[in-house]
């Protein structure tokens, strides 16, 4: 109970705290259990791949920079926005940071920042537009969507491996996760890993869940996300509020930028494609509502999650064509919707 | 209110048994067997990994793959298609990794980056065989071998036939004013053609005024095309380092009121492209609209699974395996041609009254 508040104005004008609780948990029990359903649901039919702890691992090594994006895309849409142009800013950090890195013969350091001013930049003016100027947000990052793209065209055209060695050495640099190697086909026993970027990730989610449960920034957001009105009266600063939840956006797309940067150890103007859309379909999954003021970084994670598990069961299974990974995306967005909006439904009635 | 939760929860529960049951229905109905590996017995695993399906000659060597793994030829095949993105391609081959298969076929989508993954599958004791594209890592033991087409000859016939062309007509290589459409940049094709026709171009004087990326598509062939055309306006030979990037030329040429074949000394503009694969290349080379192509054979899959074969009865297959290619055309004027000592026939198509 003690944890209503973080949703005290989810519900706008409905009074009853059980009820605005359980719009956020509710929604983030129905991806957990969906999630691990899905896992052993793969352990069971799809056999011994699944079972491996490194399987796990490796979706979270592949998925780490989708889940820092989408974590800043829970942000915004938290607060009723949306910011499409995540994708794009990722393929530019990595374009920039690669160019800076092989071309330039860059410290390391230093592309970090470049990568994090970049995020910032891309949040701090799409911020300025939608939360002063007032712009619909979708037509704001749509712009910095199309701009990244062809910024990252602009810095290099050709798609190319990063040969850095400072680099490299990081990209290669794993994190052995004690007690769950396994062994394999040759008798030999391997460790499992995990890379830096997951490391990253985790420590994003827990810092940013943290941030929106406990701290009064936090609970704007959902204040401006359920309720605009509401929260302008009770002295919340909407307009800022707004600002910084695309300008932590934007700084999570920069950092998930360079995580994905040290997942594919190269840049090219085709790289994370599509990320956006993923990251908002990992953020509906994880329960967080496009409408606003419902939503919980937790879910985000296991939403991430849920999407690479299909990922995973679907080409494991050799069902050979690509589009099949979409099609169950789809069906899995579709069935969310419907569960979110008949729980919903139902609250409102009781 | 407990009620109402119970009965959400109800509800969830019925929705994810449901959509583990549509999970299973899936399999069961995508590939037959191939979930229960452990029953698969003395079935051989081959887990490949696609680049994608950016043109016909691809879609031929994944079909080319799928017909010789077959469960009637003893195999399970678990394609993966990567979708032009190297990422994709390393977390599929992690996947077959974990997966345990016997054997890994790798298309790879560029020639780097792929020694960290490579070393993973040597210390899970799984052979790598790298089919069409090269791959470049620091250490040649991390795959087993290589099949694939040497795509510097290829180009080196396109050229010598342009060459011997030109000769036998009498046109003056200052006079022969080429555009080259090139693949996917960094690829070992684009790669190779490229440098055929360059080496070419230095060794016999033509001009050689640009060389733009097509990315192997018809779109992007047409677009390119389209620019150059109104950028040089003197243009006589198209170079398209595949066939679907010269449908997209044909179709700017002929939209901009040009036309294409090989009379290059009265307006035409000539197109040479490479693949050859599909029946369409071969009506349009029949048509005139291309007068070269040389081949590239996709049929890898009878090749690699010769090797797979050969490795079971614990033989050593060779490192590097090229196939054999043909140079077709419509237009007799070049009969045979001579590269480094070696003659290559020219494939002489006819036309058949009729049709």
């Amino acid at each position: 109970m003690a944890s209503s508040n973080k949703t005290s104005k989810a519900g706008g004008g409905l009074g009853d705290r059980m009820k605005n609780m359980t719009d956020t948990n509710l929604l983030l029990t129905i991806t957990i259990v969906v999630f691990f359903a899905m896992y052993i649901g793969a352990i069971v039919f799809q056999g011994k791949g699944f079972l491996k702890p490194q399987t796990f691992f490796n979706i979270l090594n592949a998925q780490a920079a989708l889940i820092i994006t989408a974590c800043g895309m829970s942000l915004v849409m938290i607060t009723g926005s949306i910011d499409i142009s995540v994708g794009g800013v990722v393929a530019l950090v990595s374009m920039c940071s690669a160019v800076y890195l092989d071309f330039h013969n860059g410290n390391i350091f230093m592309a970090v920042v470049i990568s994090l001013l970049i995020g910032l930049a891309f949040g701090a003016v799409q911020g300025f537009l939608v939360a002063y100027l007032d712009i619909q947000p979708f037509i704001v990052s749509l712009a910095g969507m199309f701009f990244a793209r062809g910024m990252t065209t602009i810095v290099n055209t050709n798609p190319f491996n990063v040969k850095n060695e400072a680099f490299v050495a990081l990209k290669e640099t794993r994190v052995i996760v004690p007690g769950f190697g396994s062994v394999n086909k040759i008798g030999k026993y391997v460790d499992a890993y995990v890379e830096i970027g997951v490391i990253v990730a985790i420590l994003v989610v827990i810092l940013l869940f943290c941030v929106l449960r406990w701290t009064k920034l936090g609970r704007g957001f959902y204040a401006v996300g359920g309720n605009s009105q509401s929260a302008l009266m009770l002295g919340i600063n909407v307009k800022r509020t707004k600002f910084l939840a695309h300008l932590i956006c934007g700084l999570l797309a920069g950092i998930g930028g360079f995580v994905y940067f040290m997942h594919v150890g190269s840049g090219s103007a085709s790289h994370a494609s599509g990320m956006e859309m993923n990251a908002i379909a990992s953020s509906i999954i994880g329960g967080t509502m496009l409408t606003g003021g419902v939503g919980n970084i937790i879910g985000t994670f296991f939403g991430v999650l849920s999407l690479s598990t299909i990922q995973n069961i679907v080409s494991s299974a050799g069902l050979d064509k690509a589009w099949w990974t979409g099609i169950t995306i789809a069906a899995m967005l579709c069935l969310f919707l419907v569960i979110q909006s008949v729980v919903m439904a139902r609250k409102k009635k009781a | 209110m407990y009620l109402k939760k119970a009965l959400a929860t109800a509800i969830i529960f019925i929705l994810c048994a449901l959509q583990t049951g549509c999970g299973s229905r899936f399999t069961d109905k995508g590939e037959p067997g191939n979930a229960e590996e452990e029953t698969a017995g003395n079935h051989i695993i081959v887990g490949f990994s696609q680049l994608g399906a950016e043109s016909d000659w691809r879609s031929e060597n994944t079909n080319s793959m799928k017909s010789s793994f077959t469960e009637e030829n003893g195999y399970i095949l678990i394609f993966e298609d990567g979708q032009q993105k190297q990422a994709n391609q390393i977390r599929a081959i992690r996947m077959f990794i974990q997966q345990e298969v016997d054997y890994i076929v790798l298309a790879p989508v560029m020639e780097t980056g792929w020694d960290t993954v490579l070393q993973e599958a040597k210390d899970a004791g799984i052979p790598v065989i790298i089919v069409d594209r090269k791959v470049d890592v620091s250490d040649d033991s991390l795959f087993t071998c290589w099949v694939g087409s040497d795509f510097e000859l290829e180009g080196k016939k396109a050229a010598e036939w342009l060459n011997q062309y030109a000769q036998a007509k009498g046109i003056a290589p200052a006079d022969i004013h080429i555009v080259n459409i090139q693949g996917t940049k960094g690829s070992s094709a684009q790669i190779g053609r490229t440098k055929g026709l360059a080496d070419a171009a230095r060794a016999n004087g033509w001009d050689l005024m640009a060389e733009v990326i097509g990315d192997f598509t018809q779109a992007k062939g047409k677009e390119v095309m389209e620019s150059l055309l109104k950028q040089y306006d003197n243009i006589n030979v198209v170079y398209c380092e595949n066939d679907n990037e010269a449908f997209g030329a044909i179709e700017a040429i002929e939209a901009a009121g040009r036309k294409v074949g090989s009379d290059i000394t009265d307006g035409e503009i000539m197109v040479i492209s490479f693949d050859g694969v599909n029946e369409e290349a071969i009506r349009y080379i029949l048509e005139g609209k291309i007068t070269c192509i040389a081949e590239c054979n996709p049929l890898h899959g009878p090749r690699v699974q010769a090797i797979i074969e050969l490795l079971e009865e614990g033989g050593t297959p060779e490192k590097r395996q090229y196939v054999d290619e043909e140079i077709y055309s419509a237009n007799g004027t070049v009969n045979s041609l001579t590269i480094d000592g070696i003659d290559y026939a020219v494939t002489i198509l006819a036309q058949e009254d009729g049709n």
